[in-house]
């Protein structure tokens, strides 16, 4: 909800006076000044309704009046003297006798459902007192649905809130959950059963005050809230860096929740952050060191101890002159600083492509250089205009997506202080709105889940995308470089874009590295950047590939292109790999020209599939969930994440593997790394190496961090099975696991006192144990969590700076005559490495296709299922055809899907229909 | 003769008690009576249809005052949910009886036995085929199922007692 900026007024709540928000609810203010107040279909993003009639207060006209009225408190504006009483006899027997009939269908199955000890309705239930169901006819009973790999359906524990559908289509965009029925027969589900659509629909377990959708992954190993042990992490599958909740019980990662951060995710995340978890719990993750004797055939890798696989390397690596070292991504900064460090800046590689590094540095140059300012999700869904150039964000960075759907109501949203509508009036607003939607222009290759709220699309290959950006920069202010040879339909909505994104005041451009062309990032650059010209306040933001793309792209490595190894030879040279598969970022007769040129090779990773076949030793690294770091996320912003376990036996965070392989290689450069012991030692070192980097140590309390000398507890209180769980192997129960590297604790004991945001492990409160608990780290609903750290931006733009426009905007792109330009498609599920290796997430994974506009794919012979064949220079391949009306023409979508081998994208192929077998 | 009398006194009342029933039990050849009530070993039990009535809610493990119940829920093919592992640490157990207070399927019960004195810690560690009996224990009738809203194979929807079948939600009827 937007926050109000208006003086605060005084209300009286029994007797109390208090200041509150003129734009607030009652029922905003009771919660945001500690009040419990029970509720159900009132949403903090979502705001009012009045449907399920449970937060009754009794409202007064004066002091003098003593009968009062019974009003609904989320339905009234908190204004000026407004007198309600919570704890009035009358006020409480109605609150009462609602959930009484609430209840009166609700089955008896707590404790088979898996919201059980966690649930909105049980929270309620117990606060309004209502203790035994008094109605004894019948139960209303319903049919489940089955929604596919992520969420369970049991309609019997409905009670009519309309959350979840308010969620899923007003929120998320979603066409295919609806309510259906009538009286007291409604039904919340899908027209058939079927896989939800949306990629939101995780969401739904959340949203849900009660059991009706849970989380199908976490029922696969069921552990209640109170007996698992959280963690604040970040999610690590995509750019946008969501804050997450980690939960761990007896070392299997049990599930991901929405950890709220006022400025990235809010409240929501999708559906590959709150799945894609399994990864860590894949039976084929490295857990122990392994080394090959020697390259000749059939030697396969040996497990060994870590001590003597060490020292096997030292001895290995003693006769070296050079170890180079390819950094990843997908590791924390502090891994790939350190694997930097052992290297030399030289010999360091960012471990993205040659493409992926290339757009890495054009975004952090046109963030950190330019006069617009790179925009945090919330700042985009405040927007009031957008251009997305080339991105299909539902797929690369989807809360993005989502916070962008929500940005199109704001300029309609103007006129409701015309109308008097307060914006929590959630029914109120979208019938005065009428449908209504402010201006979005999305330019892709193919339709994106946004384009039912976009103004105007336009299809194009990426060039042209980019072409269309640049003139619409060229509109808006003169100095930007022109584009050639528009037609007239392009001119007008040139045109039509300029003018909503100049009039607007708060517009926003969104690109990114999706489409695998450049030019669509410096159009987009070339766009905010003219509308700074202009005087207008506009942001951008940017959908990179990974975690921490844009952190590895600060260290100032080197990119993976085909001459980076020249002059390496296997009786100098050694290199390390760090956390990456090298298959997603070389052509495979590179990557083994490559690999074939260093002895050892070295990999440090987690998962099994990275590891070469050439590779020398494995070392196990400890994943994301697993580990202490940093990342940074597209925005720029800096944020920690802890160790979700307890530290597994042979299993090192990649910084400690690389220190070690340097002692015992008695490197020069490990004298630099020798007092690494804790994170924070790194963090000293990055800081006074990078100047970008300084406050990196910043992002959260340090490792000495504590409350009242008490460490902060993972587990519960209530966590449970202490003196049984570890009785498998002894009697003697043993201490919980250290952590020296955070604050927190693997235990139940410690301070019971809220800590800074950061680390907050999970959001319970007294009489609150479902994630409605959110409400009471907040000072303001909606707002900031109180003590709010949200990691630390590491540069700003430099709004009065005048840089040059990116010059020479590319021309349009031809059409060949019998070639196709290929370009990558990614898709949610499947693109991103590590999700993808989740049994849930699996399910979900398409199978990989090229797409093309059903005309290209007449032109050429083929229908949809039939096999096509591409090729081109180092490219030959097979796969099935997908048609797509939304495809643009002359263009062949590949889709990213994590499967084959990695071909640089966009390129010319020829597509031929592959001969019957 | 002052400090005589209480040591004559005691062999007064050593010799009267000759003649009196002895209160010490032959234990363990004689069995200990207890009351009905009695908190001793735990067991879990079955439901009248001979299933396991334990759903895996982990409840007795939350009330556990000592945390020494542990268990992992699973669900089989019927749908029905039961522990996978259900282990009690008889050396932590205080038998204060709250799991079973706090189990809303009465699977989890006390009974009358306490003879499990055993000569290694580790045998005090009871797994769930340790525990598992193949009765009902107190509660002969009680069957979570029929009283539940969840379907199982065998019980439908809106078959389990106050029930009313499954609605119609295609129907327009007022």
């Amino acid at each position: 909800m937007t926050k109000g900026n208006t003086d605060s007024i005084t209300i009286h709540v029994d007797g109390r006076s208090v200041q509150a928000d003129p734009q607030r609810n009652l029922l905003e203010s009771c919660l945001s000044l500690g009040f419990d107040l029970p509720y159900f279909c009132w949403h903090p993003a979502m705001g009012s309704v009045g449907a399920c009639r449970q937060c009754a207060v009794k409202q007064f006209k004066d002091e003098s009046d003593q009968a009062g009225r019974i009003v609904m408190a989320c339905m009234t504006p908190s204004a000026e003297g407004t007198r309600i009483s919570i704890e009035d006899s009358e006020a409480r027997e109605f609150r009462a006798s609602v959930i009484e009939w609430l209840m009166l269908n609700h089955p008896h199955d707590c404790p088979v459902c898996d919201e059980g000890g966690e649930c909105h309705l049980q929270d309620m239930t117990v606060m309004t007192g209502h203790v035994s169901r008094r109605y004894r006819e019948s139960k209303r009973t319903y049919r489940n649905q089955d929604l596919g790999p992520f969420v369970t359906h049991e309609m019997n524990r409905c009670i009519q809130c309309y959350r979840c559908v308010r969620f899923y289509r007003d929120i998320a965009g979603g066409e295919d959950l609806n309510v259906f029925g009538s009286r007291d027969r409604l039904y919340f589900g899908r027209m058939t059963d079927g896989t939800l659509e949306s990629e939101f629909s995780g969401n739904l377990v959340e949203v849900c005050p009660t059991g009706v959708f849970t989380d199908k992954t976490l029922s696969r190993h069921y552990a209640r809230k109170w007996d698992m042990q959280s963690t604040p992490s970040i999610c690590s599958h995509c750019s946008v860096g969501c804050n997450v909740h980690l939960s761990e019980r007896a070392g299997i990662m049990r599930r991901v929740t929405n950890r709220y951060h006022s400025r990235i995710n809010g409240y929501f995340l999708c559906d590959r952050g709150r799945f894609g978890y399994e990864y860590v719990n894949h039976p084929q993750r490295l857990r122990r060191p392994a080394v090959r004797a020697s390259r000749e055939n059939s030697v396969s890798l040996i497990p060994l101890m870590p001590a003597e696989a060490l020292a096997q390397l030292g001895v290995r690596l003693a006769q070296k002159k050079r170890i180079v070292g390819v950094g990843s991504p997908r590791a924390s900064l502090e891994s790939n600083y350190a694997l930097r460090t052992l290297v030399g800046g030289e010999h360091f590689f960012s471990g993205m492509s040659e493409v992926e590094h290339h757009h890495a540095s054009l975004i952090l140059r046109v963030l950190k250089g330019g006069p617009a300012p790179s925009w945090s999700v919330q700042e985009v869904e405040q927007a009031d205009a957008a251009l997305i150039l080339g991105e299909d964000l539902g797929h690369t960075a989807p809360r993005l997506a989502l916070a962008l759907r929500q940005s199109v109501r704001n300029q309609p949203m103007e006129q409701l202080e015309r109308l008097n509508i307060p914006r929590w009036q959630d029914s109120a607003v979208r019938t005065a709105l009428h449908g209504q939607k402010g201006p979005l222009y999305i330019g892709t290759v193919a339709g994106t889940s946004l384009d039912d709220v976009a103004t105007r699309t336009f299809r194009g290959a990426p060039n042209d995308i980019a072409r269309l950006g640049c003139a619409v920069a060229h509109k808006i202010y003169p100095d930007s470089p022109k584009s050639s040879e528009l037609s007239l339909s392009e001119a007008d909505l040139i045109r039509e874009i300029a003018e909503a994104l100049a009039s607007a005041k708060r517009p926003v451009v969104v690109a990114g590295t999706g489409t695998g062309e450049a030019w669509v990032i410096k159009a987009a650059a070339n766009v905010a950047w003219a509308l700074r010209r202009r005087g207008v306040a506009a942001g951008i933001a940017f959908a990179l590939q990974e975690c921490n793309t844009l952190g590895v792209a600060l260290l100032d490595g080197r990119s993976l292109d085909r001459t980076a190894t020249t002059g390496a030879d296997r009786n100098r040279d050694a290199m390390i790999i760090l956390e990456n598969d090298l298959r997603r970022r070389l052509e495979k007769p590179t990557l083994d020209r490559w690999l074939e040129q260093f002895d050892p090779v070295i990999v440090i990773d987690h998962v099994d599939e990275a590891v070469p076949d050439h590779a020398d030793f494995v070392f196990p690294a400890a994943p994301i969930a697993c580990s202490d770091g940093t990342l940074v996320n597209n925005e720029g912003c800096a944020q920690r994440f802890f160790s979700a376990m307890p530290k597994e036996p042979d299993v090192e965070e990649s910084w400690r593997w690389i220190r070690d392989i340097a002692r015992h290689a008695s490197r020069d450069s490990f004298q630099s790394m020798s007092n690494w012991n804790r994170l924070e030692d790194i963090h000293d070192a990055i800081a006074g190496e990078f100047p970008l980097l300084r406050r990196i140590g910043e992002t959260a309390p340090p490792a000495p961090f504590r409350i009242w000398d008490q460490k902060i507890p993972r587990a519960p209180h209530r966590f449970s099975g202490r003196t049984a769980l570890p009785m498998l192997e002894t009697i003697h129960e043993p201490q919980p696991p250290d952590d020296p590297e955070s604050p927190l604790a693997f235990s139940m004991e410690g301070t019971p006192r809220q800590p800074p945001s950061p680390l907050i492990p999970f959001f319970w409160a007294s009489r609150w144990n479902s994630n409605e608990a959110v409400n009471k780290f907040q000072d303001e609903i909606g707002g900031p969590l109180r003590n709010e750290n949200p990691g630390v931006r590491l540069f700003d733009a430099q709004s009065r700076r005048v840089i040059p426009f990116f010059e020479n905007a590319p021309p349009r792109c031809d059409r060949r005559n019998n070639q196709l330009l290929l370009v990558p498609i990614p898709r949610l599920f499947g693109a991103e490495e590590l999700s993808a290796r989740s049994s849930a997430i699996r399910e979900r994974i398409p199978q990989a296709a090229v797409v093309l506009n059903p005309r290209d794919a007449d032109r050429l012979g083929v229908r949809k299922g039939h096999a096509i064949d591409i090729t081109a220079p180092g490219l030959v391949r097979r796969l099935p055809v997908e048609t797509d009306e939304t495809m643009a023409g002359g263009v062949a979508g590949l889709l990213v899907v994590g499967d084959g081998a990695y071909v640089t994208l966009p390129a010319w192929v020829t597509l031929r229909r592959a001969p019957s077998t | 003769m002052k400090l005589l009398m209480p040591s004559l006194k005691a062999v007064w009342r050593v010799f009267a008690r000759l003649f009196k029933r002895p209160v010490t039990i032959q234990y363990p050849d004689q069995p200990i009576p207890v009351s009905s009530r009695w908190r001793g070993r735990i067991i879990l039990s079955r439901d009248p249809d001979g299933e396991e009535r334990c759903v895996a809610c982990y409840l007795c493990s939350v009330a556990c005052p000592v945390d020494c119940i542990a268990l992992q829920a699973t669900e089989d093919t019927q749908g029905r949910r039961y522990p996978e592992w259900f282990r009690i640490n008889f050396s932590r157990c205080i038998f204060c009886g709250y799991c079973e207070e706090a189990c809303p399927t009465y699977a989890i019960q006390l009974i009358q036995d306490f003879e499990m004195s055993e000569y290694r810690r580790t045998s005090l560690v009871y797994e769930k085929d340790d525990l598992l009996i193949s009765g009902t224990g107190k509660y002969p009738e009680y069957n979570f199922y029929r009283v539940a809203g969840v379907a199982i194979s065998g019980k439908d929807k809106g078959g389990a007692q106050r029930e009313s079948p499954p609605v119609d939600v295609r129907s327009l009827l007022p």
